[in-house]
């Protein structure tokens, strides 16, 4: 133990230098010990054990009776299999509609993010205009603005243009995406010119040379917006709240909210608000699934992949 | 690689055509983004300024002729005047800022040392373990606040839990006592000091300031860390696979233990991600919404009620819009702040990136600019994604 201390006084020295200076006892092997692995593997499977239980007491808990979804809440295996909260979620309840809504929203949403995101971030890079720079320190400024405070005057020119309970108050609004447009120009900016220098010789229009050229490049950055906006779109709340009040016009994220506040009547009836989330998250599920390595390297900076 | 094409990008002296031609596209293809942002979100934020100043009911529209100027009397009403609007919107910032005081250093930790044990150097199955500490990080805030609040009640499973080892669990969802109070009643204290009963600030006494969260909002407070912990953790394995692995080794060799390693060596590289990560969160948790208007709606007795909801409910429910306007204000002007503190303390990239431009680097060229790049576009990705979670904000 010996050895440690005195490293320590060397390490706090000058910790990010810490050069293999006059020690020689190879004391930091010791940790290769199968204890140490052991004890590792212990720590994350009890980690891994936390963070996937809920989701398995969910599934479970959606083919429960309503009786035993509060008499055994930590079982993952029904005593009585039923599919009746499902039953009622697809056949009893204003689900479909929900779910329909939700998957309009979503598509158009992200057709339009991609396009205008794709566009824009193009234009940002690589074309040179007057009122560029503007556009640039403008889209940085209003990616600070948070959402939450866009609540009220959100509402307020939704009401304002007449698109307050509409489809178009619904989907408009969330194409905006400063933050896309930021990650396509930082994108646009990491790859080579050359290519397009050469179809631009030959004579091709900005507009042609965008669609048949530069687009089909960007495929890695495009599919990271589509992810993102796809996602974002589809667990949107809050926009929606205050963009209508139609039952017909809710979404998923809406109308499962509204249960979950108690519309479904006498009962808690967690079997069917957990059979809702349980519907609900199987299209994002299935987009993780999809996508699983790109997302969890995404942070790693895939965009450029 | 890509250097000498992308230092003369789009800075080359263009024939007059072809410039005239860029005007245009330029002009087109940067439209429709910037009519969206401008009409979604300038305008709007413009025309509640002016809603949180006038006397405007909720009827036609703010800017018809009955509507009047009021100056700051909305401010007021929350701020001071002894009122309901008042404590309200005292009791939300108390509540939020608890939250903020938890939930802030608790995903950072968690974030860090799941991404810490992820990135060890031979794992089997890292796979299989990132994906399930990412996945809440995905799904959406309703059905989690849904299964989160089924956890929580009373003869739910985290109390079937704390039944096992012979712990009688709390009414969580109805219980309005704030933890610290229940621990000061632990140890004999039941009723406030006085200098502590008598004064306050917006309505509420200092007593009440220092309750803590209420066992109510420690759902919420842990269903947030439960779901950015992923998001976070990815920022921070990208940081560790960026770090060199000479200094560590050289750490090694010198007999550092893995815990030396990991504070001296390890943390110290960190440290821009770490403010990224901690920033970000500070700007998200004040961004609480989702959770409370799914779970809890303000209760118990107000203690889950946050600015961000307050606003939804003055406006919405109560139809007092010129105050649910003011709160969005001041809820703004809380995370302007914050943003602020974060573009200052990250501003050394900048100037970096300025300086390497204009000595003729470019992106391909400097590993560090890459890193800075990357960090910024992954923020930007983590932004996104964890915006909607009360947990991470908007870059």
């Amino acid at each position: 133990m010996t050895t440690t201390t005195s490293t320590t006084a060397t390490a706090t020295a000058s910790p990010v230098s810490a050069t293999p200076s006059t020690r020689s006892a190879p004391a930091g092997r010791r940790r290769r010990t199968p204890i140490g692995r052991v004890l590792l593997y212990a720590v994350l499977i009890a980690l891994a054990v936390v963070y996937i239980y809920p989701f398995l007491i969910n599934i479970a808990t959606s083919f429960k009776t309503d009786a035993e979804a509060t008499a055994d809440p930590l079982s993952l295996i029904p005593t009585t299999w039923t599919a009746q909260a499902y039953e009622t979620v697809f056949f009893n309840s204003a689900f479909p509609r929900w779910f329909a809504n939700s998957a309009v929203v979503t598509i158009v949403v992200t057709l339009g993010r991609v396009l205008f995101d794709s566009a824009a971030g193009y234009a940002l890079a690589r074309l040179r205009f007057p009122g560029r720079g503007v556009i640039f320190a403008g889209i940085i400024g209003v990616m600070a603005v948070p959402g939450v405070v866009l609540l009220i005057p959100k509402f307020l020119v939704l009401n304002q243009l007449g698109m307050y309970d509409a489809y178009s108050g619904l989907i408009i609004p969330l194409v905006a995406d400063a933050a896309g447009v930021f990650i396509m120009k930082n994108f646009f900016e990491s790859i080579p010119v050359a290519v397009e220098e050469a179809a631009r010789i030959d004579g091709a229009s900005t507009l042609r040379l965008f669609w048949s050229v530069v687009l089909p490049m960007a495929r890695p950055a495009l599919v990271t917006i589509f992810i993102l906006s796809f996602q974002g779109s589809w667990n949107e709340l809050s926009h929606f709240i205050v963009a209508s009040q139609n039952p017909d016009l809710f979404t998923l994220t809406k109308g499962v909210a509204s249960l979950a506040s108690g519309q479904l009547g006498a009962g808690t009836q967690y079997p069917v608000r957990l059979a809702a989330a349980v519907v609900m998250t199987v299209p994002v599920a299935v987009l993780f699934v999809v996508f699983q390595r790109r997302i969890t390297n995404s942070a790693s900076g895939a965009v450029k992949e | 690689m890509t250097s000498a094409t992308v230092r003369t990008g789009g800075r080359r002296p263009h024939g007059a055509g072809i410039r005239r031609g860029q005007t245009a596209a330029g002009l087109l293809f940067t439209a429709p983004a910037v009519i969206l942002l401008v009409v979604f979100l300038v305008v709007p934020i413009l025309m509640a300024l002016w809603v949180s100043v006038s006397d405007w009911g909720g009827r036609g529209s703010p800017f018809s002729a009955g509507v009047d100027f009021v100056g700051l009397k909305n401010y007021a009403a929350i701020t001071s005047g002894g009122g309901l609007a008042e404590s309200d919107f005292g009791t939300s910032l108390r509540n939020n800022l608890w939250y903020v005081l938890l939930v802030v250093p608790l995903q950072t930790v968690l974030a860090l040392a799941l991404a810490s044990l992820v990135n060890t150097r031979i794992l089997r199955g890292r796979g299989f373990f990132r994906t399930a500490f990412y996945f809440p990080s995905v799904t959406s805030s309703v059905a989690i606040t849904v299964l989160w609040f089924f956890l929580f009640n009373p003869s739910g499973a985290v109390n079937a839990l704390l039944g096992l080892i012979g712990i009688k669990g709390p009414n969580w969802p109805a219980d309005a006592d704030g933890v610290l109070h229940d621990l000061l009643g632990l140890v004999g204290v039941q009723s406030p000091p006085a200098f502590l009963a008598n004064g306050g600030f917006l309505g509420i006494t200092w007593w009440d300031w220092l309750a803590g969260p209420s066992v109510g909002m420690l759902i919420i407070i842990s269903l947030a860390v439960f779901t950015t912990s992923g998001t976070f953790m990815l920022l921070f394995i990208a940081a560790l696979q960026n770090l060199s692995q000479e200094v560590e080794e050289a750490a090694m060799v010198d007999g550092a233990s893995a815990w030396q390693r990991f504070r001296l060596v390890t943390l110290p590289q960190l440290r821009p991600t770490l403010f990224t990560v901690l920033t970000l969160g500070l700007i998200g948790t004040w961004q609480v919404f989702d959770q409370v208007y799914t779970g809890s709606k303000g209760d118990p007795g107000k203690t889950t009620l946050t600015p961000a909801y307050l606003s939804y409910q003055a406006g919405f429910i109560n139809q007092q819009w010129g105050q649910a306007a003011a709160i969005a204000f001041v809820l703004f002007a809380i995370i302007v702040v914050l943003t602020l503190f974060q573009r200052w303390v990250l501003r050394e990239r900048g100037v970096s990136k300025r300086r390497m431009r204009r000595n003729g680097f470019t992106p391909g060229d400097d590993g560090r600019y890459r890193t800075a790049d990357r960090t910024l576009t992954a923020a930007a990705i983590a932004g996104g994604v964890a915006d909607r979670r009360g947990g991470g904000g908007d870059l």
